[in-house]
């Protein structure tokens, strides 16, 4: 097998925007993921990246994405420095986001952050001789929770392509979807886009899928949309990305997941979120085999590792 | 039968030709003219050529330098430059926008973290050159209105 034979060089890499990689290289990532996903149960162990030190800036709160990122660098050996409030670091004091990098960088192997400014990760790989990872820029980018979704997909359906996927919820300001309409039109997945009016999917995204020869469908009927559907995306209407709260209220619980709503749909139907939920999926949905979206957050560790073993520079 | 110019020639200075047609003012705009300069200005619009409709700016005395030729590539991708010395042409190219605009154009993204205080210019990089789009390297978003955003 060819494929086996070429090792493709991430050492170094930034891994900023997943329109930087392209489907040989996102293949690569997630077969390498696919080999993490016992270390990152802790059945195996492999000392990957004893003494290498990861910087981990969440500028913005998180859960899943810094705990895996972390989790993943423990899982392959190496130790986590960094902090999940910035209130306690010099940007109270005023120091730019380029001087915290250079910091950083000094003293760690790779940095992971997430800022609510959109392109602070671009920003950051301009300052840092190490590299960087994205783990969420603002409403922007979000690349290894892309990276995490396409393998979920491909793990749970064997393939991406062909694939009947709704993108369900803030289509607007949610980050993820952008990522992923991209991604999955890269695929040749069927894409079909459910949102409030005013949270419709952003012209410029809808463009990328029409230049990678995807048409995607709109439709505010969910019922609807989800009939043929092999995979539904659910996303959180974000309270902290609209202007005005006005706005919000308008919006939020438009969409609602239950069980009653997914008999219309396939029994292999599969619904992902990449959390968190408030009220967009029901806790009665967690109990059926449609529900992914729990082991959706666990495989951001085996693809974590693999990013990190890739772009550190430590081999399985 | 001689043809009679529009605007008259210019002794010395730099005629802006072949500008997207209704462009002119925003080009004056770009340059910031007349603010900047107490140059006489000439101003064409609709101007009938082979090509169809084009404006045409005069300025006199007073010579682009090539960053601001740049800027005028943004909104008038044909335009051309001509240098004038003594009523003859001694320089003439078209404006070429280049691959990246650096510090010219301000994001038009308020979240966007080169709005930020941060210690970096604008950055875009040209994804079209005509027409002219181009998208910010920070957050990869589009302006809208280019014009608009000029720095």
């Amino acid at each position: 097998m060819l494929f086996f034979l070429i090792r493709m060089d991430f050492k170094g890499k930034d891994i900023i925007s997943i329109k930087d990689f392209s489907k040989k290289e996102i293949d690569y990532i997630l077969d390498y993921a696919k080999d993490m996903v016992r270390y990152a149960m802790g059945e195996k162990y492999k000392n990957v990246l004893g003494g290498k030190v990861l910087s981990s800036l969440f500028f913005e709160p998180s859960t899943r994405t810094r705990l895996s990122f972390e989790s993943a660098m423990n899982r392959l050996g190496g130790r986590v420095i960094g902090f999940s409030d910035p209130s306690g670091t010099s940007q109270k004091k005023g120091e730019s986001l380029a001087d915290t990098i250079r910091m950083a960088d000094s003293y760690s192997d790779a940095i992971v952050v997430r800022h609510p400014h959109e392109g602070a990760a671009r920003l950051a790989a301009e300052f840092a001789e190490v590299p960087v990872l994205n783990a969420g820029d603002g409403a922007g980018r979000h690349p290894t929770q892309c990276l995490l979704d396409l393998f979920t997909i491909r793990t749970e359906k064997k393939k991406i392509k062909k694939n009947k996927i709704v993108l369900l919820g803030d289509l607007k300001y949610g980050r993820t979807v952008h990522s992923l309409a991209y991604a999955l039109s890269l695929y040749g997945a069927e894409l079909t886009f459910v949102s409030p009016a005013s949270l419709k999917m952003p012209n410029e995204v809808i463009n990328e899928c029409k230049e990678l020869g995807i048409e995607p469908t709109y439709t505010s009927n969910i019922e609807k949309a989800i009939k043929d559907a092999d995979v539904l995306y659910v996303t959180r209407i974000q309270r902290e990305r609209f202007p005005d709260a006005e706005e919000y209220n308008r919006v939020v619980g438009a969409y609602k997941i239950d069980n009653n709503l997914l008999k219309n749909g396939k029994e292999n139907l599969i619904v992902m979120h990449p959390l968190p939920r408030v009220t967009e999926i029901n806790p009665e949905v967690d109990t059926t085999p449609h529900a992914i979206y729990f082991k959706q957050a666990f495989n951001g560790v085996p693809v974590r590792m693999a990013l990190l073993s890739l772009v550190i520079g430590g081999k399985l | 039968m001689k043809k009679e110019l529009k605007i008259p020639r210019i002794k010395d200075g730099t005629v802006i030709d072949h500008i997207t047609a209704g462009n002119a003012v925003k080009v004056l705009h770009i340059l910031g003219i007349p603010k900047s300069s107490s140059s006489t200005v000439s101003v064409a619009m609709n101007v009938k050529s082979k090509l169809g409709k084009k404006d045409i700016v005069k300025v006199e005395n007073r010579e682009l330098d090539p960053h601001e030729v740049n800027k005028i590539a943004l909104i008038a991708p044909k335009a051309s430059i001509n240098f004038i010395r003594d009523y003859a042409v001694t320089k003439k190219h078209k404006v070429k926008l280049p691959d990246e605009i650096i510090g010219i154009v301000s994001c038009s993204n308020p979240t966007c973290v080169s709005n930020a205080k941060e210690p970096v210019k604008s950055r875009f990089i040209v994804i079209s050159k005509d027409p002219p789009r181009i998208k910010c390297y920070y957050c990869e978003r589009e302006p809208e209105d280019i014009a608009d955003k000029i720095i």
